[in-house]
């Protein structure tokens, strides 16, 4: 028999520093290479992705000044297809899909109550890789050999015939090679939230944000594999000469095109859904109620997961395919809309019942459902054969695409970003500034992104550098480039605001919001150990009580006590081992104990022997490929001996 | 206060079994995509093969199939060996499948050899060459988790209570065994029985 304690006394200081000494990094430049801890690397994907989300807006911006007036020339059109095919590549290779993965790594743990995730080496290997990856596309940009085929790449244009420098190869490689971070990533997460939940959080208590990296990550491990092989099998046509995307030796250009989308749109959701449980965290705190309709959201958040892999050809409406495949993916686009829709009116509903406190993170939410509402409109219009017919390749694409990726996606980050990076950092964000800087973006998007829609109507098409004077198309034009520009120092504004916060902003409490999941429940920053004692789960709203009023975390008291291992790995003496308790998938019984890896160079070693590998393919330099190839046998081997899975 | 009880189980997969379950599923997902590719090519062909040239033959892959799927048996004979806690057992069985796994790839190197196109010919040949080829690299895969397992088996570091290793290797094991059924059918079978 246990008991829960409903206000477990704080363990004294001495304790806490011995089990923080047992957690804490190496200092210096040997810890910055070898740490394995979730919240180090997490904010490192934040910090890095926030690193290309800079250098892909600027490119954003060069294009806009190219495009401002008609007959302009700024760029040379080589360099403006380079931008655009940067920009595209880099906002959702290296931005919106790992920014999430650090919100996702910081957070799941402290979410679901445990002290790291399953696998804590894999996820410093995730880091390392996606930073390698983001490396090797760059120095395409040192070289002066930037990949310019567009972000998606189509074949011919990209076969060797057509484009016949290395600059397609950077794409290529880069792709294959950040797809194994995010697959890592998400085997991480999916064994992290099935086996690391701490006792009672049961699949129905879990929080939204959990249950979005859930989906996120099944989504991926079904999803990138087809992107890699498109990617692969263009590099196989290019390097060693095979036929896959020949037309006249049996192969085919529109199997690259399916490769890609059936990867491409269940991205648009893999990067949608993580976004839309930020949005259902901080809707609930800020309406200051529960969320209405927990089990929608969740089930529309399942559904959409599944829906989003039938939806590809919509992508491919205009190549020419046989009606009755047209009119069935036109029907499942269609269908989609239902679970978004289901999850927009129970947020409605959330703040309709609610106190709706507009704090800065329930600003940027407010401005989603705003901007995710015409970008949903305009999903389903395209979603309609004919209208797209009228549209396709036009700026109306470009405009619908802005507002469900940058929109719908980037203003739940920035949200999240108020609302998080306190936790993370310890400091408070200005909400003044905040509140600038929600504005000016607001502005900014719907200046840039709104007239496009009509530019695409009347007619101007994607991806050109420039055109005509004459067209009509002028002032709408000049009237993007000055809302991208508004745009830009909206963002510029909050990157300035999380620098101040570094240095001067007001320290944060634990819990700044007082929201109701267990992140808030340890200081902030959280200590190296997360949970000295890690929390018994009784509701969905562990740090809420039943009218809402703020509540102590109950803990097993006598936990210590227990007659298994994996009980007693819940108490301070589990902290104090650096262990933390894995429990069974379903009913959440403590069931083992997870031996936190020790720092380790590994991951790192691994990382940059598979770097090697794939620099060697690129320069095609058969020593460096089977150097790399050397360097990261020896690191498996190490890190497999090394790991001793066989205990009772 | 409130008090109730905590039973614990070990009725679990552990978490390594876990993240082995969720490789292979995107591991399927690459044979899926790659499989679906080589379909799309050959139900949009003219001519296929095209060029008219020999598809892959029954004879040699047909017996070498069956060894390879054969070799699964040896593995679930060590894990049910392991759990009875007999160290011999584990040592036979998994020795038996890596040396049925070694002979099956060995018919594939040889098969490479064999057949009488490349794979820059066509995209017949890519597909066949990438597909193939991705299989043999699991199944040279396996084998290095084989002799690691092994390795450690020799050294009696496995218990009736303790097998996790033993158990991600089969998982994977029977795995790359399940692939090939798919790849056989649609690459030799449905070639040549047409």
């Amino acid at each position: 028999m246990a008991i829960i304690d409903q206000a477990p006394d704080a363990p004294d200081a001495a304790t806490l520093e011995r089990i923080e000494h047992r957690w804490l990094d190496a200092p210096g430049i040997p810890g910055f290479f070898t740490t394995v801890d979730h919240k180090r690397i997490g904010v490192r994907y934040i910090y890095t992705s926030f690193v290309f989300f800079f250098l892909a807006g600027l490119a954003a911006l060069v294009m806009r000044d190219q495009l401002a007036s008609s007959n302009n020339n700024v760029l040379a059109p080589e360099t403006y297809n380079a931008l655009f095919t940067l920009h595209g590549t880099t906002m959702i290779f290296l931005f919106n899909t790992p920014v999430l993965a650090g919100f996702g790594n910081y957070l799941v743990p402290l979410q679901i109550g445990s002290r790291d995730m399953a696998f804590p080496r894999l996820n410093a290997f995730s880091y390392w890789v996606f930073l390698f990856a983001g490396l090797l596309l760059y120095s395409s940009v040192v070289v002066g050999h930037p990949p310019d085929g567009g972000w998606f790449a189509y074949v011919p244009l990209t076969d060797k015939a057509y484009s016949p420098a290395i600059n397609i190869d950077f794409w290529g490689l880069a792709i294959i090679f950040v797809g194994i971070s995010t697959t890592a990533g998400a085997i991480n997460f999916i064994v992290t939230i099935f086996k690391m939940r701490a006792p009672g959080m049961t699949f129905n208590r879990m929080p939204v944000f959990v249950w979005s990296m859930l989906v996120f990550s099944f989504m991926v491990i079904f999803a990138v594999p087809a992107v890699t092989i498109a990617a692969a099998l263009l590099e196989f046509d290019r390097l060693f000469g095979t036929a896959f995307y020949t037309p006249g030796a049996g192969g085919s250009a529109l199997l690259y095109q399916h490769l890609f989308w059936f990867w491409g749109h269940p991205e648009v959701y893999i990067l949608f859904v993580p976004a839309t449980g930020m949005v259902s965290m901080m809707v609930a705190v800020f309406s200051r109620r529960v969320l209405a309709g927990y089990v929608w959201i969740v089930t529309s958040l399942v559904s959409v997961g599944f829906i989003s892999f039938g939806v590809w050809v919509h992508h491919m409406f205009a190549t020419g395919l046989p009606a009755l495949a047209l009119a069935f993916f036109a029907g499942v686009s269609l269908l989609i809309t239902i679970p978004s829709g289901v999850q927009f009116f129970a947020w409605i509903a959330t703040m309709w019942k609610g106190t709706v406190e507009l704090t800065v993170p329930m600003l940027f939410t407010v401005g989603f459902l705003l901007i995710f509402l015409l970008g949903g409109i305009t999903g389903v219009m395209v979603s309609i054969l004919p209208f797209d017919w009228a549209v396709t390749d036009s700026y109306f694409v470009v405009a619908h695409l802005h507002y469900v990726l940058n929109g719908a996606v980037v203003f739940p980050i920035f949200g999240a970003l108020y609302y998080w990076l306190p936790k993370m950092t310890g400091r408070m964000l200005s909400e003044r500034l905040g509140k600038v800087s929600f504005w000016v973006m607001f502005v900014g998007f719907n200046l840039t992104f709104f007239p496009m829609h009509i530019l695409g109507i009347i007619g101007m098409p994607r991806r050109v550098w420039t055109y005509s004077n004459g067209l009509g198309w002028d002032t709408l034009n000049l009237i993007v480039s000055l809302g991208s520009v508004l745009f830009g120092l909206g963002t510029g504004i909050t990157l300035l605001n999380w620098a101040i916060s570094l240095r001067r902003g007001r320290p944060a409490p634990a819990n700044p919001w007082d929201a109701d999941s267990l992140e808030w429940a340890v200081a902030s920053p959280p200590p190296e150990y997360n949970f000295a004692q890690i929390p018994v789960v009784s509701s969905r709203h562990p740090l809420w009580d039943d009218d809402g009023a703020p509540a102590a975390v109950p803990v097993l008291a006598d936990a210590a006590e227990g007659r298994d291992p994996s009980v007693r790995s819940l108490a301070l003496e589990g902290a104090a081992d650096k262990t933390t308790t894995i429990t069974s998938g379903r009913d959440t019984r403590p069931f083992e104990v997870l031996e936190i890896p020790e720092q380790t160079v590994v991951p790192f070693v691994l990382a940059l022997g598979l770097a090697a590998f794939f620099a060697g393919l690129l320069i095609e330099a058969t020593v460096v490929g089977v150097l790399g190839v050397a360097i990261a046998v020896a690191a498996l081997l190490r890190w497999v001996w090394r790991t001793d899975m066989d205990r009772a | 206060m409130t008090s109730f009880a905590v039973p614990t189980t070990k009725r679990s997969y552990s978490t390594a079994w876990w993240g082995m379950a969720a490789l292979i599923a995107t591991e399927s997902m690459v044979f899926t995509v790659l499989l679906g590719g080589y379909f799309f090519l050959r139900a949009s062909a003219l001519q296929w093969p095209p060029g008219g040239i020999a598809g892959p033959e029954l004879r040699l892959s047909l017996p070498f199939s069956f060894l390879l799927w054969g070799s699964s048996i040896p593995i679930f004979y060590a894990e049910a060996a392991i759990r009875r806690g007999s160290q011999r057992g584990l040592r036979i069985g998994l020795f038996v499948s890596a040396v049925m796994g070694a002979g099956f790839l060995a018919f594939t190197l040889e098969d490479f050899h064999d057949v009488t196109f490349g794979w820059r010919d066509n995209a017949y040949g890519s597909m066949f060459y990438v597909i193939v080829g991705l299989h043999a690299l699991h199944v040279f895969a396996g084998l290095g988790m084989n002799v690691l397992v092994e390795i450690k088996a020799w050294q009696g570091k496995f218990r009736a209570d303790c097998y996790t290793s033993v158990e991600v290797l089969s998982l994977y094991w029977h795995f790359v065994d399940a692939v090939w059924i798919f790849v056989f059918l649609s690459l030799f079978v449905s070639e040549t029985w047409r």
